[in-house]
């Protein structure tokens, strides 16, 4: 196991080198047009201010490979530099308070998501063709094509204009001082259900449908044949011999997609102004914050190169084929 | 072929999807004769209009039509699909092949690249670009294009992988033809079937994407329409104006669902069994 986990560690070294040049790639498209949006409701420094700033900031005047080192150098001390913007706060500051917000976000969305899709996935493959499957199965093709950003503003339509139930926007009433314990309690919960209501809806259609074919191969598979021919009752057979066997996928897609997550989270964040690091992006793409932008994708990025790691090491942790099958040398 | 069309036709929802993916495109081609107003034609005495006789998906802030806004709309959204999806797959195609047909250090160096790629959270990636360029409609399908050829690459080198090792290919090499010779003319057209469905497939991811970006208003610019602006303009308007929130979103929806039935339905008529291998890789949003 150990020896899996240090292999695993020294593949990610290229991918971390990867992600300083591709971002560094990124800002090389800087000097040539720089962006104006119309649309932007702080005042925008001019091109040239902001051209000059960057030029200064990653040394955008000097040979290619001396500014790659400096920014290489910088990142490693976990130096983002300072905002663009007016306040010019250091860019480590601005998203530290953001981060904690998008990932508690988002680790609730995976949660209620794995627990909802494992259980339709596993009715809708064990009674494949059944009513209960064939819903479900709309329900996956209609997830999969509906707009998050649209599902949001009819839910927001709904509930919060026309119903009045929920809040539509932040994550806290203005009042939220003078509430008792548990009405603050409640009023954070409230501000919630919407966002991940609208985040969930996507993924659970995705991984119930991953559930529903992996459940599918497994009950195939000779030894379900067998279980069954020893005279087990069918719930023994699906709740031990096949439901173990057709999680052990899941744990990577699980892995694969939380990219998709944490890019939805910019979108769900808009909508419901919730100050996380989607927001953050997004306000800083309309400010022309480079440093902040730059910030932000660093740091997403190796947040999800640590979680593809951490879901390849719990699947080798869970299957111990995995383990056998790279120290033989194939991968 | 026919052993195809046999088993796409038995496929009643992806008839269904492909019949609607016609319709939408020729919408789409033929927007400007359908139209009755001007989708940029400012009306200050319509301002937010109910739907009516009129107009029968209503009118926005300005005034302006809907229906005709979100015709032309489609022109934006078809075109961002198609285009950016014909990038993706070139790069694709030609990393894939490259990595699928030489092994070794080249097949380690595309597939370390595709790791690196999917790593970045897409949306993150797309923003990050965006914010240093200036947005055309020409650099919402290029960006989209550059962040979504990997799951055509691996695609394609999975297919390389099985077919190098087919006697066809073994007797082209063993008669000295060359590498890029058996790639294009031996290799790739029996790997395009899988390809095809990936492009289906990643028409509406793509539409999504662009839809999404817009609706920030990071995509497409105003005041050129695509569902994605109106969304964006309905936003702002969603006490009053619910007709400039659901239309468009719902024209989004139909098309990403036609489009996906349509490219599930040509897998599985192709071949069930590409069923596990390209829904795994390809249907993957964001």
């Amino acid at each position: 196991m150990f020896g899996y986990a240090l292999r695993r560690l020294v593949l990610a070294i290229p991918l971390l080198i990867g992600i300083t040049l591709i971002s560094f790639v990124v800002i090389h498209l800087a000097p040539g047009e720089p962006t104006e949006f119309g649309t932007g409701d702080t005042p925008i420094q001019s091109d040239k201010e902001v051209r000059e700033r960057l030029i200064q900031m990653y040394g955008l005047d000097k040979p290619l490979h001396v500014q790659y080192w400096t920014w290489l150098t910088r990142l490693i001390q976990l130096d983002f530099g300072r905002s663009f913007s007016p306040d010019a706060r250091p860019v480590l500051q601005k998203i530290g308070e953001r981060l904690p917000v998008t990932l508690l976000l988002n680790i609730i969305e995976m949660m209620i998501i794995v627990a909802l899709a494992i259980p339709i996935g596993v009715l809708s493959a064990t009674r494949q063709y059944s009513t209960f499957d064939k819903v479900t199965t709309v329900f996956v093709f209609v997830g999969f094509a509906t707009p998050d950003f649209w599902l949001a503003l009819m839910l927001m339509i709904l509930f919060g204009v026309q119903l009045e139930w929920l809040p539509i926007s932040g994550l806290r009433l203005p009042t939220w001082e003078y509430l008792s314990f548990w009405r603050q309690q409640w009023d954070f919960v409230s501000h919630l259900i919407l966002p991940i209501l609208v985040a969930t809806f996507g993924g659970l259609a995705g991984f119930s449908r991953y559930m529903r074919q992996s459940m599918l191969e497994v009950i195939r598979q000779d030894y379900i044949q067998s279980a069954r021919a020893k005279g087990l009752p069918e719930r023994a057979v699906i709740a031990k011999h096949a439901l173990r066997n057709a999680l052990l996928p899941i744990v990577t897609v699980l892995g694969l997609s939380l990219p998709g997550l944490i890019g939805g989270s910019v979108i769900v964040e808009s909508i419901f102004a919730i100050p996380g690091m989607g927001q953050l992006m997004v306000q800083a793409v309309f400010e022309r914050d480079y440093p902040v932008i730059m910030g932000n994708l660093v740091i997403v990025a190796v947040l999800t190169l640590v979680a593809n790691l951490i879901a390849d090491l719990t699947y080798s942790l869970v299957d111990p084929r995995i383990r056998v099958a790279a120290r033989r040398g194939r991968r | 072929m026919k052993a195809f069309w046999r088993a796409f036709r038995r496929n009643r929802l992806a008839l269904i999807g492909g019949v609607i993916v016609v319709c939408l495109g020729m919408l789409a081609v033929l927007a400007p004769t359908l139209v009755r107003w001007d989708p940029n034609r400012l009306d200050v005495k319509k301002i937010l209009d109910a739907p009516s006789q009129t107009h029968p998906l209503g009118t926005d802030q300005l005034g302006r039509d809907v229906l005709s806004r979100m015709l032309y709309g489609a022109r934006v959204s078809l075109a961002v699909g198609f285009v950016s999806v014909g990038i993706a797959a070139l790069i694709g195609i030609a990393l894939g092949s490259l990595a699928g047909y030489h092994g070794g250090t080249m097949d380690a160096m595309v597939m370390r690249l595709v790791d690196l790629m999917l790593v970045f959270p897409r949306f993150f990636l797309l923003l990050a670009v965006l914010a240093f360029l200036r947005p055309s409609i020409w650099t919402i399908m290029t960006v989209i294009g550059l962040t979504g050829w990997m799951s055509v690459a691996r695609l394609v080198r999975a297919e390389f992988l099985s077919l190098k090792e087919r006697e066809f290919v073994l007797w082209s090499q063993s008669i000295g033809a060359s590498a890029f010779r058996i790639i294009w003319r031996h290799i790739l057209p029996n790997a395009m079937g899988p390809v095809l469905v990936a492009m289906t497939l990643g028409i509406p991811s793509a539409i999504l994407t662009e839809s999404g970006l817009s609706f920030l208003g990071l995509g497409v610019q105003p005041p050129h329409a695509t569902w994605g602006n109106i969304l964006n303009e309905g936003k702002d308007a969603i006490e009053i104006g619910w007709w400039l929130s659901v239309y468009p979103g719902l024209a989004i929806l139909v098309t990403v669902l036609s489009y996906n039935l349509l490219g599930e339905g040509i897998r599985d008529a192709l071949d069930p069994r590409l069923r596990q291998s390209v829904g795994r890789i390809v249907s993957r949003r964001r």
